[in-house]
């Protein structure tokens, strides 16, 4: 539901479209003005923001900056953050593309209503997100005492960390494919089939190739949001230093610890992570469109 | 090869689009399935194909029960309404996609892959296009290589849905005709899909006419054309003028008037509904004449070797609407009869062809 | 008949059955959880849990906020969509994909990075001051967060539709005599107006949940600037597991209500703009 905004969806350039029409052309001092306010709106809220991380990151220049990141505990963090998301990426990758198959492909009753689960994680809050896993595998939880006799710590661990980031992410590539499969029919696997294909050489040869742009947008915003997010996973990691910090949580840490260059040091990371995200996402959906443009000749 | 289809049904939730149909294809034909949208006949296409299962009834290639063998075994070529072509590949992979994914024993080799297109390629006249992605063709284009595409698998029938329905009309004649010559070419069973009567007419060894899951008539297009077996098969195919009445003696009785017709074993007072077609409808100038159902000319259209006069009938709107009369007559009956716009006139069927009203049919226009 | 042949196409049964069990494992049993352990507590429990006058003031805050970020993203983001749709600017296209910044953009980065711009002696702090205007550590600084999260939501729904409106409508109005306001006013805004709502909406739910972002620049005072998602976590820390549960209950319904109505929002949506969002 909330990633809808982010939906894979190319772009078109239609700005002098509109002011090349007599019917739909503004004014000046109306375009001065809106462009005004929305850039200043634009700057307050996001450019700022943004730079304010890179300064604030080097504000004690770049031997402490650097020192933040090659620090044990900051390089554990990293590496917590790659594990979590090189897990639970895979993982809604096999879902979004099991589930996209099954709404997409076959008719079957109740299919609306497991769209609207499926987004689901969507809407609830990251903070609840992590607590319904403290309820299930927590020490008080359903399987609190079973996992105690048996040694297994899901909690305040590793893998409670990999739980809470794939339930924050999981819609991420199955919306993403959805629509689009449920949009391309089932023509060409049929086409496929009644020329010989395999089920499985029909999805490797058709399927696949038609939905990889959409594929590689779901999987880019996927991997954003884990190896971003906060609510949830701090909720279940017990903030364990050198073991169960993720980046972000590690940033929280030097923060409320007053070490603010160390902190923004670490977030700079994370912002640059959210700048390579943006590059790849707007690349895709150029490509994209690129693609459609050809297919509508 | 030659297709059985015994009775078959496949009902979508409450609707049914094939009614307990049995069909013969015999081998090496060209057949028109036809029938208005929803009538039932991509189904039937699809439940031959293999890509639609029948709630029961049996489908036999050859002889041999294909009911239960999936769309891979049954080894018929399928030409999708809208061509499903891969839009990844270049024209050149999309015909060679059937040979490629055969199993590694029965794969022919890289060498005779290319051979293979190529030829085919040939065959539908686009050589020059085999690099070429199918968004870079027309539509035209993009029907001749599905058509190749289905055909390098050497199937032992081709299905084609709706195959020139997505193209404008001067490409939709064009490929008609092709397709046409390529049959007799090829000399391949094939069947396919059309709610055009014209091109069901125009293309087929044999035509099947379908309506609401039910199959009206079978037949040469002649046959079709010139003795329609039902109300149904008159009203869709060609051209035709509708008279609606009960039967008195040697008369349909239509309002206060009456049309003489000759043949037919009706009871008196039965509802029924006659046909003439244009061709096979006469003027009679005198309006006072007492055979025929009284209209007047809306327009006078040609004046060459043939006319075409509009009409609509005179009097009381029928059912809320007004009739309209279709009439081609030499253009020197025009002249003779006097005929001008306006003038009140009465109509008769030469050959009137009638049916009894069934509760539901009513003919399609 | 079997029912091994009736689909053409293969994977139905294990496609449709991973999806199910996976759903199930990751999302519906973990969040069935709250409602069964709330289903433990007494009624008693429940209420004090959830009605106490601290839990009630992060409510205010936590709906007062979202409710105003939401509004504030509507007209700003109105505003920013219609410019990116419709003017031909220097660095248009860099502005449109730094937009989605917030969705890319860890929450707890976002929420550090805003405190040191709006603390009193950060960028813009230090210039509101001497107004006497005090953002950060305060409800105020609450809403600089919300506002960040929820800016893409009103863009990115407006402006497809923006897009793909025709120009035919706005030559018609002007062919009928209309100025540009009232064309915009009685053509172009009703069109856009379902979209509109629904970015408000999705804004809204965003912010209701959001943590990250707001910690840091909240202050965090208990009965002044405390969010109910921190509640839940204060709770937590405290072993007061039930008491926790059941506030996340309470969100958890609100966000079910949320998601209907965004639900039923983008079907109105859709069938006023024949577009699928």
């Amino acid at each position: 539901m909330v990633g809808v905004a982010a939906t894979f969806d190319a772009r078109p350039d239609t700005a002098s479209k509109f002011q090349a029409n007599p019917a739909t052309r503004d004014s000046s001092w109306v375009r001065y003005l809106i462009i005004g306010v929305g850039l200043t709106y634009f700057a307050l809220f996001l450019l700022l923001p943004l730079i304010a991380v890179f300064v604030e990151a080097f504000r004690k220049g770049a031997g402490v900056y650097f020192s933040a990141l090659v620090e044990p505990d900051a390089l554990s963090a990293i590496r917590l953050t790659l594990l979590a998301a090189a897990l639970s990426v895979p993982f809604n990758l096999i879902f979004g593309l099991a589930a996209a198959w099954a709404i997409a492909k076959f008719q079957f009753r109740g299919k609306n209503f497991l769209i609207t689960l499926i987004d689901l994680p969507f809407s609830v809050s990251p903070v609840v997100a992590g607590l319904i896993y403290v309820l299930v595998f927590g020490l008080q939880g359903w399987f609190g005492p079973w996992l105690r006799e048996h040694d297994i710590k899901i909690i305040f661990a590793v893998p409670g960390i990999i739980l809470a980031t794939t339930f924050v992410t999981f819609p991420f590539i199955a919306r993403e494919l959805i629509p689009l499969m449920q949009a391309q029919g089932r023509d060409e696997e049929e086409a496929a089939i009644s020329l010989g294909a395999s089920g499985f050489q029909t999805f490797w040869r058709v399927t696949i190739p038609n939905i990889k742009w959409a594929l590689l947008y779901g999987i880019i915003l996927c991997n954003a949001r884990a190896m971003g997010e906060f609510g949830a996973v701090s909720v279940v990691s017990g903030h364990i230093r050198g073991e169960t910090n993720t980046m972000p949580l590690q940033v929280e840490i030097l923060y409320n610890e007053y070490q603010f260059a160390a902190a923004f040091a670490v977030a700079s990371l994370l912002a640059l992570l959210a700048l390579v995200t943006l590059v790849l996402k707007t690349y895709v959906e150029w490509r994209a469109h690129h693609h459609n443009a050809i297919a509508e000749e | 090869m030659s297709i059985e289809v015994i009775g078959v049904n496949k009902t979508f939730g409450s609707f049914t689009a094939l009614n307990n149909v049995s069909l013969n294809f015999p081998d090496g034909e060209l057949v028109a399935l036809l029938g208005p949208s929803g009538c039932g006949k991509t189904t039937l296409l699809r439940v031959i194909a293999g890509l639609e299962h029948p709630d029961s009834g049996r489908i036999v290639l050859d002889g041999i029960d294909a009911t239960d063998k999936d769309v891979r075994q049954r080894r018929v070529g399928f030409v999708f309404q809208h061509y499903a072509l891969f839009r990844h590949m270049t024209v050149f992979e999309n015909i060679a996609f059937g040979l490629r994914v055969r199993p590694r024993r029965e794969r022919p080799s890289e060498k005779e892959i290319r051979a293979k297109v190529t030829r085919l390629l040939d065959l539908v006249q686009l050589g020059w296009v085999a690099n070429r992605f199918p968004s870079q063709l027309s539509g035209g284009q993009r029907q001749r290589i599905a058509l190749a595409r289905a055909l390098a698998v050497e199937p032992r029938v081709l299905l084609l849905d709706e195959p020139f329905g997505a193209l404008d009309a001067k490409v939709r004649k064009e490929l008609r005709r092709w397709l046409r010559t390529l049959h007799d070419e090829l000399h391949i069973s094939s069947i396919f899909v059309t709610h055009d009567q014209e091109e069901a007419l125009e293309v087929s060894d044999r035509i099947v006419l379908v309506n609401k899951g039910n199959v009206e008539q079978i037949g040469s297009p002649k046959e079709i054309y010139e003795q329609p077996a039902t109300a149904f098969a008159y009203g869709f195919i060609g051209a035709v003028n509708e008279f609606r009445g009960r039967v008195d003696g040697g008369f349909v009785r239509v309002g206060d008037e009456r049309l003489r017709f000759e043949t037919g074993n009706f009871k008196d007072g039965q509802e029924v509904i006659a046909f003439s077609r244009p061709h096979d409808t006469e003027i009679v100038a005198n309006p006072q004449s007492d055979d025929g159902v009284s209209a007047s000319i809306n327009r006078i259209l040609g004046s060459g070797s043939v006319a075409r006069v509009e009409l609509v009938a005179n009097g009381d709107a029928r059912e809320g609407r007004k009739d309209f009369f279709e009439v081609e007559i030499p253009g020197t009956e025009v002249q003779s009869l006097g005929l001008s716009t306006g003038q009140h006139v009465k109509l008769r069927g030469r050959r009137l062809s009638v049916f009894p009203v069934q509760n539901t049919t009513k003919a399609a226009s | 008949m079997s029912g091994v042949n009736k689909r053409v196409l293969p994977g139905f049964g294990l496609s449709l059955g991973f999806t199910l069990v996976y759903l199930s494992l990751i999302v519906l049993i973990p969040l069935s959880a709250v409602f069964i352990k709330t289903t433990t507590m007494s009624w008693h429990e429940f209420l004090d849990a959830v009605a106490s006058p601290r839990v009630i003031a992060s409510y205010k805050l936590t709906f007062g906020a979202s409710f105003l970020a939401a509004l504030i993203n509507a007209v700003f983001g109105l505003l920013l969509a219609w410019g990116l749709t419709r003017y031909p600017f220097p660095g248009r296209k860099i502005v449109d994909a730094l937009i989605d910044l917030p969705f890319a953009l860890p929450t707890a980065v976002a929420g550090i990075a805003l405190t040191a711009i709006y603390a009193k002696n950060g960028w813009v702090g230090s210039l509101l001051e001497p107004l006497g205007i005090k953002i950060a550590f305060g409800p105020p600084g609450v809403l600089v967060a919300l506002t960040f999260i929820g800016l893409p939501f009103v863009v990115r729904t407006v402006q497809p539709v923006l897009e793909d409106l025709e120009t035919e409508y706005e030559e018609a109005a002007a062919s009928l005599g209309a100025t540009r306001w009232q064309a915009f006013q009685r053509v172009v805004f009703p069109t856009l107006f379902p979209a509109l709502l629904t970015g408000f909406a999705l804004a809204f739910a965003r912010a209701v949940g959001e943590y990250g972002s707001v910690i840091f620049i909240a202050g965090n005072i208990p009965m002044v600037s405390e969010i109910t998602p921190l509640i839940i976590i204060t709770k937590l820390e405290q072993f007061d597991y039930k008491g926790a549960t059941a506030v996340a209950s309470v969100m958890l319904v609100i966000s079910f209500l949320l998601l209907l109505v965004i639900n039923g929002l983008q079907a109105w949506t859709a069938r006023r703009t024949g577009r699928a969002i």
